[in-house]
């Protein structure tokens, strides 16, 4: 049932979106329904959460995660769930009235149900993970919300603002409550609860802990990132009354109130909460005082307040925890009525400058009194409900003795704030409803429409009966929300008006006579303050969030700086770095035996393949010097791979070889032969360097690898299935085209891709081409009669060897890739030994056809086996007897290896003939 | 013998890098063929070293080298190839959009040194 709560107003976002075209009422009828259900569901639920049972439900969603749908109702959510609900109400009567006609009424009540549905799910969850998302969801929505005149350049630059000190906050405590579930083994609330000691005792605790605090002091707007709140002030004032005084700030410190008991009771708690919440408290009552915006002072004041109940959790006993809870109820509701009541003023004047409004009382005395009691509630006078949790606040600062010989500091400190509170709450009654008369009002008020006054009505009359009636009205909420704050047996505390004449009373008339004393002698003040300004948090922010760009941006052109060379650079020096950090801790290179003795023949293969590599590096920059290099190397290779048993590796790289050179002779008629030499001698060793440091780390890898004894499960098992599961003894072979199938199609299209990548790549044109020293002087004198004459024998012999490597490629060395490279060189070698143009006309070939033919080829091979009811790609064999030929093995794979074969010559001749066109061959005359 | 195997494909490797350090296409083109070389030849490695054991089933034979590396570096070296002829093409396109071989496509200033005929 519980889950229901927070999903109703989620999913009821919609219905004013579905109702916007029937009218405003119908709009906030159909907005109003998604409220009204989750607070009676939760009055519903209530009774036995009252007797001090958690209700639980939920379902699992990512268990692997540890995030889980998990919801709980107790005392602490159940007092925060009617708050949301049940002021959620009053402001969407209120915004009915509020907005203007050419305001998107449906808009803002789709936003504000989706702030009700997040925010109940932040009170509501049980999972910390769950919570977290619904807490990002609260800044998003009250981002959207404070943005909702989007062509106010205010509301956008404090919608901006809140959005981003609120969610740095929210990546802050991601990563603390990712370490509070790591220490306590859970994500659940109901474990995590259970686990203080644990939690407190833990090395990681203070880590946490200032994490999580980060979290709850952005939300809740502590100093020193307060700021953002004052400019949110830009959002309607529905909006100001709702999120930002009554329950979105809140949200931080219903974070400290759930996190109380195993968080709370530490020295580092007490420090960093305590003086947070103290320092916010004096520094925000003290700005508040001066500011001339109606709701700038509200704000700070919120702010204010925020700091107090903060201060309260800090403390960390039982008792001001309590009166922490019991600070949340009783600001919630005043202060959204005093949000409220200077909207109406707001509304009716069209002006909020305190330095304007004047007299008010005597044009809307109705709504004046309403917002001289909220007012006096605020300043905490008695038989309001702002005294009573006041007075509990002073009387424990009285009574705290955790700061030794300084423990007279804490009561004055907090006298001193409840002057500032008292002199702030008598400027808002007294410079707007008397103090003369308006000053260049736009225009004069009168009482506002029933209905937008009537939510102030409803919440002024609570803060009296709460304050006369304490008892009757607001007990058993505040003990059973308490209750679970505490997390165990609740102490004794009294909601009485009357203590009887003690120290907390008199702090309360030295509060009430000093804040009167403070505003009657204001311009003494303002005169102070105008000399000795508060930093700009809005200047300040803006500073911090340009310097953070300029930064971001230096850095960014420092590693990103356009530079191939930097880019590998540091790609290589950090492989190198992991490589040696991870060598070092794996230690890979302390054990090692010997398998292979030294011998003659490989030692030779070794030492030419050291030379040739060094020689292509020595002459890199005689460009043609260097591709014979190269050709000595990829030979040496062949010569290693038949050497060391893998004959297949070696007729691949053979053929593989040619096309290489023949494509690098092609590309160099286009680039320079000769490289300038530019780079200094001091880079060209730190490259070296470089080089040298990742060689040694490849060779370490693989000496390493060599000297242990292999793995051999793998090869055993395709060595023992070749023959019988594949039909062919060229295990190479049926891996490719039989086990490994559906890999070696992958790989095919990754050839067919470069193809076609190369094809557009030049498809514009090659550039001029630098080597050619003049045009030849007869077009056929350029090719050797010998080699026209042999091309035409040659290519019918190659092709034929093709076939036959095709044939035997099952079962001995040979297949698909080899075949077919062995037919490009047979058709390379036309294209040398003759015209161009007329060669493509002789062979008449498709190449793009050729491909795709192949991928055809591939494909219905693989889903034939589907028509038998095989997986994709399954082979099958068979043996057929001939007359005269004998035994002849067909298999399905031979299909499939055929594909192959298509794919390499159409994809390796593609590749050839683009950098190969002749076009280039008529461009300009070089000296 | 694992040792002079071990020496020599950190040597390629080393060439390799080196010559992708270069600032001329060319010479890029070079370095990443010496390190798909010392790639495969690390690859092929990794079934270890043998002598006169290809695995190819015949009679008689029992003892085998792992066909598994084999399998994977047929298929890198035509990929290879094909990544080498994509990086030509790219070289040579560079080259007419912006009349250089020089990687970034920017000349250096102090290129006058480039060898007159």
């Amino acid at each position: 049932m519980i889950p229901i709560i927070p999903l109703i107003p989620l999913l009821g976002a919609l219905l004013p979106l579905l109702t916007r075209q029937h009218g405003r009422n119908a709009c906030a009828w159909a907005t109003a329904v998604g409220a009204v259900v989750s607070l009676a569901l939760l009055l519903w639920l209530s009774p036995p959460v009252f007797k001090g049972v958690v209700l639980q439900s939920g379902w699992q969603w990512l268990p692997e995660l540890g995030l889980n749908l998990t919801f709980r109702l107790d005392g602490l959510a159940l007092l925060f769930g009617l708050l949301i609900t049940g002021i959620g109400l009053l402001v969407i009567l209120y915004a009915r009235y509020y907005l203007a006609e050419r305001d998107d009424l449906s808009r803002f009540y789709a936003l504000l149900l989706l702030f009700m549905g997040a925010m109940l799910g932040v009170v509501l969850a049980d999972n910390l993970l769950l919570l977290l998302v619904f807490w990002e969801l609260t800044s998003l929505s009250s981002f959207l919300l404070i943005g909702y005149w989007h062509d106010r350049i205010d509301a956008r630059q404090g919608a901006q603002m809140a959005l981003i000190v609120t969610a740095a906050g929210g990546l802050a405590l991601l990563a603390g409550i990712l370490l509070l579930g790591h220490i306590a083994g859970s994500f659940e609330l109901s474990v995590v609860l259970a686990a203080g000691e644990t939690i407190k005792n833990h090395p990681w605790y203070p880590v946490m802990l200032v994490l999580i605090l980060l979290g709850a002091f952005t939300k809740s707007a502590q100093f020193p990132f307060h700021f953002w709140l004052p400019h949110a002030m830009a959002a309607p004032t529905p909006v100001s009354a709702y999120l930002h005084s009554a329950t979105m700030v809140k949200a931080g410190v219903f974070l400290l109130a759930r996190l109380f008991p195993i968080l709370a009771g530490t020295d580092l708690w007490f420090y960093l909460v305590g003086v947070t919440g103290l320092f916010t408290l004096l520094f925000a009552a003290y700005a508040a005082l001066f500011q001339h915006d109606l709701k700038g002072l509200l704000a700070y004041s919120t702010i204010s307040h925020l700091g107090l109940i903060t201060l309260l959790l800090g403390l960390g006993t039982p008792l001001t925890a309590v009166a922490g809870v019991f600070h949340i109820i009783n600001h919630a509701i005043f202060k959204a009525s005093l949000f409220m009541a200077a909207g109406i003023i707001d509304h009716e004047t069209g002006c909020r400058d305190m330095r304007q409004l004047n007299g008010l009382f005597k044009y809307i005395p109705w709504t004046a009194s309403l917002a001289m009691t909220a007012a006096a509630a605020m300043a905490g006078v008695p038989l309001l409900n702002g005294f009573l949790s006041k007075e509990m606040f002073f009387a424990q600062t009285v009574h705290l003795t955790a700061m030794g010989d300084t423990s007279w500091l804490l009561p004055v400190l907090a006298t001193v704030a409840g002057i500032f509170s008292v002199a702030y709450s008598a400027r808002f009654i007294h410079d707007v409803f008397f103090n003369g008369e308006p000053i260049n009002l736009p225009r004069l008020p009168h009482e506002p429409p029933p209905y937008l006054r009537a939510p102030v009505e409803i919440l002024v009359a609570i803060c009296l009966l709460v304050g006369i009636a304490p008892a009757y009205t607001v007990a058993p909420l505040l003990a059973t929300a308490a209750a679970s704050v505490v997390g165990g047996p609740l102490p004794s505390y009294s909601l009485a008006i009357w203590h009887g004449f003690s120290l907390p009373l008199l702090m309360s008339a030295l509060a009430l006579i000093g804040g009167a004393a403070m505003y009657w002698r204001r311009r003494r003040l303002f005169q102070l303050r105008d000399r000795y300004p508060l930093p700009d948090g809005k200047f300040l922010f803006e500073c911090g969030l340009t310097a953070g760009i300029v930064i971001a941006r230096r850095l960014t052109d420092t590693l990103e700086n356009g530079s191939l060379h930097r880019y590998l650079s540091l790609l290589i020096g950090m492989a190198a770095v992991v490589g040696v950090v991870g060598g070092w801790q794996g230690g890979f290179l302390t054990e090692h035996q010997l398998f292979q003795p030294v011998d003659l023949l490989s030692l030779l293969v070794v030492l030419l393949l050291a030379l040739t590599a060094v020689l292509t590096v020595f002459w890199q920059r005689q460009r043609l010097v260097a591709v014979v290099m190269l050709g000595g190397v990829g030979l040496t290779v062949v010569l290693a791979f038949v050497r060391f048993s893998a004959p297949d590796l070696a007729l691949t790289q053979l053929t593989v070889e040619v096309v290489t050179t023949v494509l690098l002779l092609l590309a160099l008629r286009y680039l320079p032969l000769d490289a300038p030499l530019e780079s200094t001698a001091g880079r060209r060793l730190r490259d070296a360097g470089l080089a040298a440091l990742a060689g040694i780390g490849v060779a370490a890898l693989t000496w390493g690898i060599l000297t242990r004894p292999p793995q051999s499960e793998l090869a055993d098992y395709f060595l023992a299935t070749s023959l019988l599961g594949g039909g062919g003894a060229n295990v190479v072979n049926v891996i490719l085209v039989d086990f490994r199938g559906f890999d070696t199609l992958g790989e095919a299209t990754v050839l067919v891709i470069a193809a076609l990548g190369i094809a557009a790549l030049l498809s514009g044109g090659l550039p001029s081409s630098t080597t050619l020293s003049s045009p030849p002087s007869g077009i056929e004198a350029r090719w050797p009669l010998l080699l026209r004459v042999s091309a035409g024998l040659l290519l019918a012999l190659t092709l034929l060897l093709a076939a036959y490597i095709f044939l035997r490629g099952h079962n001995l060395p040979g297949g698909g890739f080899i075949a077919g490279l062995v037919t490009v060189l047979a058709l390379a070698t036309q294209y040398l030994a003759g015209d161009f143009h007329r060669t493509t006309a002789q062979l008449a070939l498709n190449y793009q056809r050729l491909i795709a033919g192949g991928l055809m080829l591939i494909a219905v091979t693989g889903l034939a086996s589907g028509l038998f009811g095989y997986p994709f790609l399954t082979s099958t064999f068979a043996h057929i007897g001939l007359p005269i030929i004998g035994d002849v093995e067909i298999a399905s794979a031979m299909a499939f290896d055929l594909g192959v074969y298509l794919i390499v010559v159409g994809s390796v001749m593609m590749m050839l003939l683009e950098p190969g066109r002749p076009e280039a061959m008529e461009f300009e005359w070089k000296p | 013998m694992e040792a002079v195997i071990a020496g020599v494909i950190g040597l390629l490797a080393a060439c390799g890098i080196y010559l992708l350090l270069r600032g001329r296409t060319f010479s890029v083109v070079l370095g990443l063929a010496l390190l798909s070389y010392a790639v495969n030849l690390f690859l092929l490695a990794m079934g270890r070293l043998a002598i006169h054991r290809p695995p190819i089933l015949a009679s008689g034979r029992t003892d085998y080298v792992d066909p598994v590396p084999q399998a994977l570096v047929l298929t890198a070296i035509v990929i290879g190839f094909a990544m080498t002829a994509f990086l030509i093409a790219l070289a040579l396109r560079a080259r007419r959009e912006t009349g250089s071989d020089q990687v970034d496509g920017v000349e250096m200033v102090d290129s006058v040194t480039r060898l007159e005929p």
